[in-house]
Parts: structure tokens; sequence; C-alpha cells
């Protein structure tokens, strides 16, 4: 098993030398971002909870701890990572998880990623090991480095160790649906997120608007009879199916592109998306988009809308996968990547190609 | 008339510049009144294009800039340097939208915390975070501060709270973080910005998210005769799978001291109170206080209180609310700690606590936001006893110490400001420090803004001469002691 200071030496020899590694735990993310570049550093062999406390309501684990393993641990304390990730593969790791920042149907109501993460341990590209935020709820001390590793897709270091903040599951859960075009489930959708109800998910596709429903039982049987629908059987299924991209709109071949925009953003129209195109989720903030649009329309329709988009998979990747960044926006970016890694030896172009 | 006040009269309106002692006076501190420090220029800026103009200005004479909220902060974040620049964001105070429907309002930094509440109310919709000086405190400060509030175990920090902040750097430039939707392209800079103690940046807007306002709210009020038991119960409230939307925990002293003052009800004979509240639609609420009855019951409460009527569950609340006041009355002066712990060491805490007023011979009043481990110690003193100040001082050092070697923080909300800054040395690496200074000049190349705050360099915690340990490794080795 390798040690943090093994890790350590391998970066520091990297940075040394200027020899681009490639940080990796399962592979499961291969996918995800500009294309990977560099020797693998491959972490599934630094592993393990740590640490797990369910009263505290905090784990901390090292990165190539599968996530399964971790969900499956946390499950037997009735407890849940609430971001509810993706794995996209029975390898993901939970170092990995936190890299990719991405987050599954729960983030409309829970929250993503980056706001579970309470600390982190950092071997930077200098070969240093470095510990931010801490394992305890409130921390306010020094810049909140370890939320800044949510996301970061390796540009900074390897995340060798991570605290989450856990939630309990809830009590009760059910999931419904309803038939209706786009244009209504957005404006219902927006109608529910400004009542106390307890929507933990939403997805909206194909003329069918479906709903998770989680909290305390009578909250969950108070709203299924305010909100109606059809009750769905093998809801964990679905959700999981659907968290995984594991249906047929998104196993289609072609470019897949993830749109991130208010909530009350109208729908895509025509021809950027035609009927049966589009999956809406997050109550309305996040769009997922088969189009043959080139990338420039697809961003310049998500920027007029007041979000941003990302080609998830597929399509013609030279151009970036992720929205240009603002000059300014991007020079703190690159400003940043220099004191973490100034060789530019860790990921690098993963995220931009700048960087 | 010197040069820096003609500079900035060419850039901004006579109005907007203090630069009198008395003018400057009321901005010498924030809410940390032990630390002063008059400024030479107050600007109270009513735009950004002002703000940008005098940041210009600030950085061609390379003078240090503050940047004020309402200036509650209790860690001296705000407090000026000396023949410094304070920058208070007093005067854009102005809501720029508030939409409804998709649950957000755009508000400019000097907006009071509770002022977007009151103006969401009407849609049946608040502003999550409430810190208890939410009547006074902006949000430009909250995002500074990345402050908390009762409700965060359940509703989250500022940080969970905020989608976007527009500031204005050093550079003059202006930067955008975060968006109207849920996430944006790139590092996620928002999460730094947020509790960074104006040292990034100059906020000058927001948006913010509005939550549904929950149509119920109850309290169960529960005593103990033993903290550990009490510690015990707010672990099995979690292990029971409720999250409470707020969990807070009184010692003795501090329920007492609160029961003279408002008379909220509580069993000043009880070792630790226990205040546990749900909040939801009517059934959901009944259903949790149900549970969290039974469990505090099954810990060993020796009495249980649930509050029948909103006037009630405001009176439960108003003797922790008004705890620090409280306080206030019965000792000249006190001074409040932030610390974070594991809730699992609470007792040992504060038995360690109890030994070390033995040791200053000083009083220390307890009271735990319980939920997220958030402990506020309030040590009492009187500052016109001579070294009192000081012991005071050194016992809530010692505290925070405590909370690190406990494998907790030094501030779970209050910030780190001038305050607790050669804690820091204790709590973070020479490395770890470094990156924190270096991730500062990403943004604030020029090192003008709030300088001296938040990060110590080495060489202070050098002349701190208590060092950071890990792994029983003592990373200033190289450095002369002093």
């Amino acid at each position: 098993m390798m040690t943090i200071q093994d890790f350590a030496d391998t970066i520091g020899h990297a940075a040394a030398s200027k020899s681009p590694l490639c940080i990796r735990g399962g592979g499961s993310k291969d996918w995800y971002g500009q294309d990977v570049q560099g020797t693998v550093l491959d972490t599934t062999t630094y592993r393990g909870i740590t640490d797990y406390e369910p009263t505290e309501l905090v784990i901390t684990a090292r990165c190539g701890t599968p996530l399964a393993e971790i969900e499956a641990h946390l499950a037997e304390h009735g407890q849940m990572l609430a971001f509810e990730p993706p794995h996209f593969g029975p390898n993901a790791t939970i170092g990995g998880t936190v890299a990719a920042g991405l987050s599954g149907p729960r983030r409309q109501a829970a929250g993503a990623v980056r706001d579970f993460v309470l600390g982190a341990v950092l071997v930077d590209g200098k070969g240093e090991t470095l510990h931010f935020g801490g394992k305890v709820m409130k921390n306010v001390a020094g810049y909140d480095v370890s939320r800044l590793l949510a996301g970061s897709l390796g540009v900074f270091g390897l995340i060798a160790e991570v605290s989450l903040k856990v939630l309990p599951k809830p009590v009760a859960e059910c999931t419904v649906q309803l038939r209706m075009n786009d244009v209504e489930a957005l404006r219902r959708l927006n109608e529910w997120g400004g009542q106390p109800l307890p929507v933990s998910a939403s997805s909206w596709h194909d003329g069918v608007l479906t709903v998770r429903l989680s909290g305390a039982r009578s909250a969950v049987d108070a709203a299924r009879k305010r909100i109606g629908g059809e009750l769905l059987d093998d809801a964990d299924g679905w959700w999981r199916a659907l968290r995984e991209h594991d249906t047929a709109f998104f196993k289609d071949a072609g470019s897949l592109w993830r749109l991130s925009l208010p909530t009350v953003a109208p729908p895509l129209a025509p021809p950027l998306a035609l009927q049966g195109t589009q999956l809406i989720e997050w109550g309305g903030a996040q769009r997922w988009l088969r189009t043959d649009a080139d990338a420039a329309t697809v961003r310049a329709a998500a920027s007029r809308a007041g979000g941003h988009a990302t080609l998830f998979r597929g399509g013609d990747r030279r151009d970036g996968v992720f929205q240009p960044l603002a000059p300014a926006v991007l020079a703190i970016h690159r400003q940043l990547k220099h004191v973490f890694d100034p060789a530019g030896v860790l990921n690098r172009g993963r995220m931009y190609k700048e960087f | 008339m010197n040069a820096a006040v003609a500079a900035l009269r060419a850039v901004l309106p006579d109005r907007c510049i203090l630069a009198n002692d008395e003018e400057t006076r009321p901005y010498e501190c924030d809410g940390l009144a032990a630390y002063r420090q008059l400024p030479m220029i107050v600007l109270l800026p009513e735009n950004e294009a002002q703000i940008m103009a005098a940041i210009a200005v600030c950085r061609q004479l390379n003078l240090p800039i503050v940047p004020r909220g309402a200036g509650t902060g209790l860690s001296g974040g705000a407090m000026p340097i000396a023949g410094g620049v304070v920058l208070s964001t007093a005067r854009l105070n102005r809501i720029v939208k508030l939409d409804p429907t998709a649950r957000t309002a755009v508000v400019q930094p000097g907006v009071r915390n509770l002022a977007i509440s009151e103006a969401a109310a009407p849609h049946g919709l608040y502003y999550a975070p409430d810190p208890s000086s939410q009547i006074a405190c902006t949000i430009g400060g909250n995002v500074a501060e990345n402050s908390g509030g009762v409700h965060c175990l359940k509703y989250g920090l500022t940080v969970h709270n905020v989608l976007r902040v527009r500031m204005v750097t050093t550079d003059g430039e202006i930067v955008e973080l975060g968006s109207e939707a849920l996430d944006a392209p790139g590092l996620d800079l928002l999460a730094v910005a947020i509790g960074s103690e104006g040292m990034l940046g100059v906020v000058t807007e927001v948006t913010v998210k509005l939550v549904p306002k929950p149509r119920v709210a109850r309290v169960v009020m529960a005593s103990f005769d033993d903290v550990v038991k009490a510690g015990d119960a707010v672990a099995n409230v979690i292990a029971a799978g409720i999250i409470p939307a707020g969990l807070e925990m009184m010692d003795r002293l501090s329920t007492q001291v609160a029961e003279e003052f408002v008379h909220a009800g509580y069993d000043t004979q009880a070792a630790a109170v226990l205040l546990c509240e749900s909040d939801g639609i009517a059934e959901e609420v009944e259903e949790e206080i149900a549970r969290m009855s039974e469990v505090l019951s099954e810990c060993g409460a020796t009495a249980l209180a649930v509050s029948r009527d909103e006037a009630e569950r405001l009176r439960f609340w108003s003797g922790r609310k008004n705890a620090f006041p409280a306080v206030g009355r019965i000792s000249p002066d006190y001074y409040c700690m932030d610390g974070t712990i594991p809730r699992k060491h609470l007792a040992h805490v504060l038995q360690r606590i109890e030994a070390m007023e033995q040791k200053y011979g000083l009083r220390c009043a307890n009271v735990f936001h319980a939920g997220d481990g958030n402990l506020h110690p309030l040590i009492m003193f009187d500052a016109n006893v001579p070294g009192e100040f000081h012991r005071a001082e050194q016992f809530g050092a010692d505290i925070l110490e405590l909370c690190v070697e406990v494998g907790g923080t030094i501030t779970g909300e209050h910030g780190v400001g001038i305050e607790k800054i050669n804690s820091m040395c204790v709590q973070f690496s020479r490395a770890e420090l470094d990156a924190f200074l270096a991730v500062k000049r990403a943004f604030d190349p020029a090192g003008i803004l709030n300088p001296d705050k938040a990060i110590p360099t080495l060489h202070r915690c050098a002349e701190y001469g208590r060092m950071h340990v890990r792994h029983g490794r003592m990373p200033f080795s190289n450095l002369p002691r002093f």
C-alpha cells in the first residue's frame, strides 16, 4: 500500500523532472473533463475509512476507498452521503468523487459535494502534505481550501483523505409521476420549491415529471396528497438508474450536454432542443441536452439563460468541454494553480488547457 | 490635508470621506472592542464605481484597506490598520432584486441580514442563516465571515446559502464567483471567497438563496443533572436520525444568569439545559417532537417542557439569545470564545475549562451550539483590574489550544481576525500558512486588502512561541525562538 509519504515523493520527483502525472482513482470518470495526460498515479491502494462516528455526522476516508464501501458502511448506521454522488462505474473512489465534484438527484434539496466537504489532506504539486478544514461542522480558520478541492479535478494535487458531513437517511420516501409538458413541469417545480414541501429530487423527460418526497412520514404523506400523481414502484432503482445515467436517454450515442441554469430559465426551445431530447433535473437547475448544435450555440443559449454548459460526454472536445472563464477569473485560476502546483505537472489541462 | 485624502477627494464626493478623528472614531473597532486602532481615513462609497476608484487610489499609494460591513464582528476582522483606510459598504444597502419564483435575492453588501428575510416574508420565504447579530449585521460581513446561526445544523452556513458573489479585487477587476444557477464553471472560488475575512476582494453584490419559511416551529426544553448526560442526549438525538432545526446547550452558570435576566422559565438547578427545536408542517413537527422527547427522556432528562405556542417558544429561546447580555449584567466585561470540537469531547472540554477557571481566577459560562459542536465560553473579567484582561486573553488562547488538541478548530463562526491570529500558529503548519498567504496573493497581489489579519506570517508565529505540533515534529525548528 502507498503511504502519504510515497505519494509526496512521487509527486516531488515528477515536479523536479517536469514529468506530468495523471491522478487516478477507479478510473470511472476518465472520460470527464479534458483528455488526461501523463503517467498514471494510482490512488486505489490508499484506502480505508479512518474515522466514522455516526453521532458526529462525519466520515473520514482515504482517497482510494471505494464509494460503494463508504455508502454501504453509512447505510448500516442509517446514514448517507446526502449529495447522492453518481458512481459511473463499480470502481468509483471517494477521492475521485470529490475531485470530480458531481452530485446526484438529491442535490436540489441537500446540496452539492462541496457543501459536505469539511476537511481534506492534500498532497500538493510540491510534494507538501497540507491539512485544510477538519472533522467538525463549523470551521472558519483559514481560507476554505478543502471546499475548493471539490470539483478541482486534481489540478492542485492529490486529495489523499477527505472528511465529509453525512446525514441520516430520511424516515420516509416515496416517488410519484405526473404527465405534463416541460413548461408546466418547470412552473410546478418552481412553485413547489417556494413551499414547505419535502421534494428531494425531480426529473422531467418525455412528458413525464417524476418527483421524490423525503422526510418525516407525515410530511411525505401530506405532500403526496398535495402533489398527486401515480406512485412509482422500485423508486430506488429508478433514481439509481437516473443518477448513473443508465437510461435510454443517456445511453444514446452522440454528444451529451449538461446545462446548469437558474430554475426559472424557460425550457430549451427548438432547434436547440427537440421533443424528447432534454431531461430536466434539480427542480430545473440541471438540464441534460442531446443536440447536434455546435458548442458556441449551446454555450450562448446557456449564458443567455444565466448559466453555463458543459460538454459532458461525446462530441468534439478539442475546444474544451467546460464553459470558458472570464479573463479575470481565469487569471485567478492560473495563480492558484501556480500556488499549489508551480511545476504544472498534476492533471495538466484536465479542466482548462491554460493550466 | 494629506496626500491620501487629496487623492481620494479627487475621485469620491466629500460626503463619502471621513478624515477627522472625531468622525473616524466610531470606526476604531468592531464588536471586539478591546482591540482598537484609529484609521487615517474612512470611506463610505455609494456604488461599485466609487469602490473601484477608491481601490485604485489605495493601490497606487499602497494604502492598506480594511473592508467593513456593520462592524458587528467579534474577532477584530474590521479593526482598522494604522495609517490605513476603512472601506465601509454600509451605504450600498439596496435590495436590487427579489425573485420569489426563483427563490433568490440580489442584494448589495450593506443590506442587513434580517432585512432580506423581512423583504422575503410576504412570499413565505426567508434567508436561512441567522447569526444572533442579524438585526444589524450585513450580508457583506456575513460573506466575509461565513456566518452561521442557531439553525445552521439543518439549514447551513452562509457558504450553503449564497449562490453568487460579485467583488472588486485590488487589481481593479470585477469578478463574478458562482452564478444564478447552482454552480459555475471552473474552480469553486466562491467557496474560498466566503469566509475569507475581507482579504481577497471587496464584495459589491451578493445573490442569496431564499427558502420556504417553515409553517410551525416548536422547541423541547430538557434539564439534565449532569453535563455528560446532556452531551450523550445530543448524540442520541442525532443517532435517532433526527436533524433538529436548532440544538443548543447551556451550562448551569449561563442558565442561571439568563433566567435572572429574562425569566425564560429555565431550571436553574440543572447542570445543563438543552433546547431542541423542530420545524416544518404541523404533523411533521408533532412527529419529530414526540421522537425527540422520547430520546431525551431515555437519556435521563430530569425535566421536559415542550413549547405550547409561539409565545412560549420565543420565551424558551429568549434566555439563550440573551445569554451574552445576561453575562454582561453580572460581570463588567466578558470575552466570548468560539471554538468547535467533536461533540463527543464536550464533557472533557468543559471539565478542562473548569480547571482553567481555577488557574486564571476567572469565571466562565458556556453556551454551546450543541448540534454542530460550536462552543462559546464567555470568560468574565474586569478590565479595570490590572492584569485581568491579559489573564482573560490567555484563558481564551488556552481554550482554543484545547479545541485543536481534541481535533477541533479555533473558530467555528466568528473568524480569526486579529483576535485569534496567534492561535492559527497552533492549528496550522508552516506549509499550510504559506499556502493561505499564497492564496491571498492570487487574489490580492498588492497585499493591501486587510493585511495582517486571519493568516499569521511565519515570523509572527515564531514570536508567539507556541508552535504547531503534528506527529511530534516542530515545523519551525530552523528558526530562532524569542
